[in-house]
């Protein structure tokens, strides 16, 4: 992001004032927070840049101060990163598709310089989102590299002793799961040791893509995991986003050109709390529950998801600016479930 | 093997000092060795640090709030993330980084409060544990300027010098009591005394409850407490000598400071609940304050209605158990904090168990020297009296 016209001290701490002052709700506070920010400098990207992580007081207005350490976990990396595995043809003629998975104890920062114990897949919360295609053969070499138990149970359709509930692998131990790919869709991943809570919130989570055969039409792909922390163990969520870093899309913008198609594989693993949620503003998107079938279920801007549901969402900004989007649930949104699209042409 | 006392003078005085710092050098070895080496490492590892965050106290500014908060923990914390009311919001700590155990720090968030409604702030640390302050309802605090002074002075006054002084207004009418009269009025006073000592006490443990582990809140106040008893101890016994003292102005003056220390913790009290907007200050209670203390002033004229004290040592009485009210709701409204509040309590508590004892030698002096008993029934009804009338005129102020 660049930030090369702007001086971050010209946004000063009067000015997150005012801008605070001027929202008459959270959401409308953030949004007038950059309002002022784009007033003040030329660069909309910069200033909010300032606003958020330049701030020399890192004082006033919503949101987290500082900005985490991407060299270890990178949000926007991550959103744009599909794992295709390694792609053979078996003796009969299938493609068979193949990823060696681990799981491994990691701290991980979760906001700002807070650091959360996590659990994960491969090091990284959520795991790498597995792409493959329809009537694939898929086989998933599991070692668990932790000191508890864990497992790999993956949603759609296979055999009872694929499912990962069953067995559990023990600490230093592995297990292949082996399976077709069907049905097309979006589809879950996620660790099925009890207690499921905590085996869930530790970080043991990611999104499985199966494409419909030739797969869908091209875009602007994203894959969004709302999660969420829960810091102190209180069985209550500390800390929302999607993509674990809470607020980061606020803090950088993700960057997406004018009127290109963007699809958004959005999977809903949020612990502990019952709902949550996906607003897009200033558009509307086609919604494409579970992605399982090519017809548009419902034009909205606003879809509510339990834990486990996933969406497919196809949309296109159509003006320059910064779209924003959040959990409509407000205080998801102000614990760090927030972003940005930045349009340009 | 030569013994200590066959050596000469001077090396026998050396050996004693040095017997004296032996201890000290394998202590300092053992001192480094923890430091140095890693002897626990046998422990269990993967210990998480237990962090402790103690919010000394909360200042609702104009444009946001400020936490003064101590490290109470044993291992260094860092403030990563505020809250206030379930949403991050932007914030500063001074001084930035790290927090060490026992350091203290200031936390200032700039924040569009809403007026008499409440506000929950939540710190979050490196380790994603939280510490939460409410703000029960937010309202400006008191900043210090001539127009708070004076507001807070006046607070004092009320609730200290305006009731002793009307106290002392009943000394020429107590001056025509007899003997068992006064027994009475002295008994009286034990009961008050003994009231404000439970009251003292009391507070002073509530306060100690607030504070930090480290700082060992009850154990501070029972030392305060006993610190001051010795201390008042001694001074009496040394004012006992002096010549030309009278006794009874001394026992009269030791009442008073005993009395003005408590005054000093309910001015602290009563200043710090007036700043947090959790008292009002009406006529209700200042009238209150006045029946409540109002045997204060009693009190302290008791043992000298057979002297011959002038008006001003009076009046001089009166400044001495009142006007420490002023100073606590000073302190109270502009500096509270929790130790100091703790200290003065525990200070003020001590100095009555002193004044307790010695009126209540008086009234036995008294009574031996006519040959009577102390404990007549006159003088267990004026005791209890004095513990009832406490109580029942607390209603009006607590």
């Amino acid at each position: 992001m660049s930030r090369q016209s702007s001086d971050p001290r010209r946004v000063s701490r009067r000015d997150f004032l005012k801008a605070g002052v001027l929202g008459t709700g959270a959401l409308a506070g953030l949004a007038a927070l950059q309002r002022a920010a784009s007033a003040a400098g030329p660069a909309p990207s910069a200033a909010n840049a300032a606003a958020h992580h330049d701030d020399p007081m890192g004082h006033g207005g919503s949101g987290t101060v500082g900005d985490v350490d991407i060299t270890r976990f990178d949000p926007m990396a991550f959103a744009s990163t599909f794992d295709r595995g390694r792609v053979s043809i078996t003796p009969e003629g299938r493609r068979l598709r193949e990823w060696d998975v681990v799981a491994i104890e990691k701290e991980i920062e979760v906001a700002p310089g807070i650091w959360f114990p996590a659990w994960t897949y491969n090091g990284q919360v959520p795991g790498p989102s597995f792409r493959c295609e329809e009537g694939e053969i898929l086989k998933v070499n599991f070692t668990n590299g932790t000191s508890h138990a864990h497992t790999i149970h993956f949603h759609g359709i296979h055999p009872p002793s694929m499912d990962g509930v069953t067995p559990q692998v023990m600490p230093g131990e592995s297990f292949t799961y082996e399976f077709e790919a069907r049905p097309f869709g979006l589809h879950l991943y996620h660790c099925h040791t009890m207690p499921l809570k905590r085996h869930i919130h530790k970080g043991l989570y990611g999104a499985f893509i199966i494409d419909p055969p030739g797969g869908r039409a091209p875009a602007r792909e994203f894959v969004m995991v709302m999660n969420a922390f829960d810091t102190n163990f209180d069985s209550a969520n500390e800390i929302y986003a999607v993509n674990t870093v809470g607020f980061h899309y606020l803090r950088h913008p993700i960057p997406v050109r004018i009127g290109e198609p963007i699809r958004v594989y959005l999977v809903n693993i949020t612990e502990f709390d019952l709902v949550n949620s996906f607003h897009l503003h200033a558009g509307m998107f086609r919604l494409y529950r579970t992605g399982t079938n090519l017809d548009t279920y419902e034009y909205t801007d606003t879809v509510t998801m339990g834990q486990g549901e996933r969406h497919v969402l196809e949309f296109t900004l159509d003006y320059p600016g910064q779209y924003m989007f959040h959990a409509h649930q407000s205080e998801f949104a102000e614990l760090g479930w927030a972003g940005f699209f930045e349009a340009t042409e | 093997m030569k013994s200590a006392a066959s050596l000469p003078p001077l090396s026998r005085r050396l050996a004693e000092v040095l017997l004296w710092i032996l201890p000290l050098i394998p202590l300092g070895a053992m001192i480094l060795w923890m430091f140095s080496g890693d002897p626990l490492r046998l422990a269990p590892q993967g210990l998480p640090p237990i962090e402790e965050l103690s919010i000394q106290r909360s200042i609702v500014t104009p444009d946001g709030f400020e936490l003064e908060i101590v490290n109470s923990g044993p291992d260094p914390v860092t403030i990563a993330q505020v809250a206030v009311d379930d949403a991050f919001w932007g914030f500063t700590v001074e001084p930035p980084g790290v927090l060490p155990r026992l350091g203290g720090a200031r936390v200032s968030i700039l924040y569009d409060w809403v007026r008499t409604e409440p506000h929950t702030i939540t710190l979050i640390t490196s380790t994603g544990l939280t510490f939460s302050h409410t703000i029960d309802l937010a309202l400006p605090s008191p900043r210090l300027g001539l127009r708070e002074f004076l507001a807070y002075g006046l607070l004092g006054v009320y609730v200290g010098i305006i009731p002793v002084g009307l106290g002392m207004l009943w000394f020429p009418a107590m001056r025509r009591l007899g003997r068992r009269g006064m027994g009475v009025i002295l008994s009286l006073t034990v009961g008050l005394l003994v009231f404000l000592l439970a009251d003292t006490m009391v507070e002073a443990l509530e306060v100690a409850n607030e504070l930090p582990g480290t700082f060992q809140g009850t154990s501070l106040v029972v030392l305060t407490a006993l610190t001051a008893w010795l201390a008042i101890l001694a001074a009496g016994r040394r004012g006992e000598k002096g010549e030309g003292a009278d006794p009874r102005m001394r026992l009269a003056t030791l009442i008073a400071l005993g009395i003005g220390l408590h005054n000093l913790g309910e001015g602290l009290a009563i200043g710090a609940a007036y700043a947090l907007g959790e008292a009002a200050l009406g006529s209700f209670l200042v009238i209150g304050f006045t029946l409540h203390n109002i045997t204060e002033g009693v009190g302290i004229a008791a043992p000298l209605t057979q002297a011959q004290p002038r008006v001003r040592r009076l009046a001089g009485l009166t400044l001495l158990a009142g006007s420490p009210a002023i100073l606590g709701a000073w302190l109270g409204g502009f500096a509270f904090s929790p130790i100091l509040a703790a200290i003065f309590l525990g200070v003020g508590a001590g100095a009555i168990v002193q004044v307790v004892v010695e009126v209540s030698g008086l009234i036995v002096r008294q009574s031996r020297s006519a040959g009577d008993s102390p404990s007549t029934w006159a003088n267990l009804a004026g005791f209890l009296a004095g513990i009832v009338v406490m109580y029942l005129t607390a209603f009006l102020v607590k």
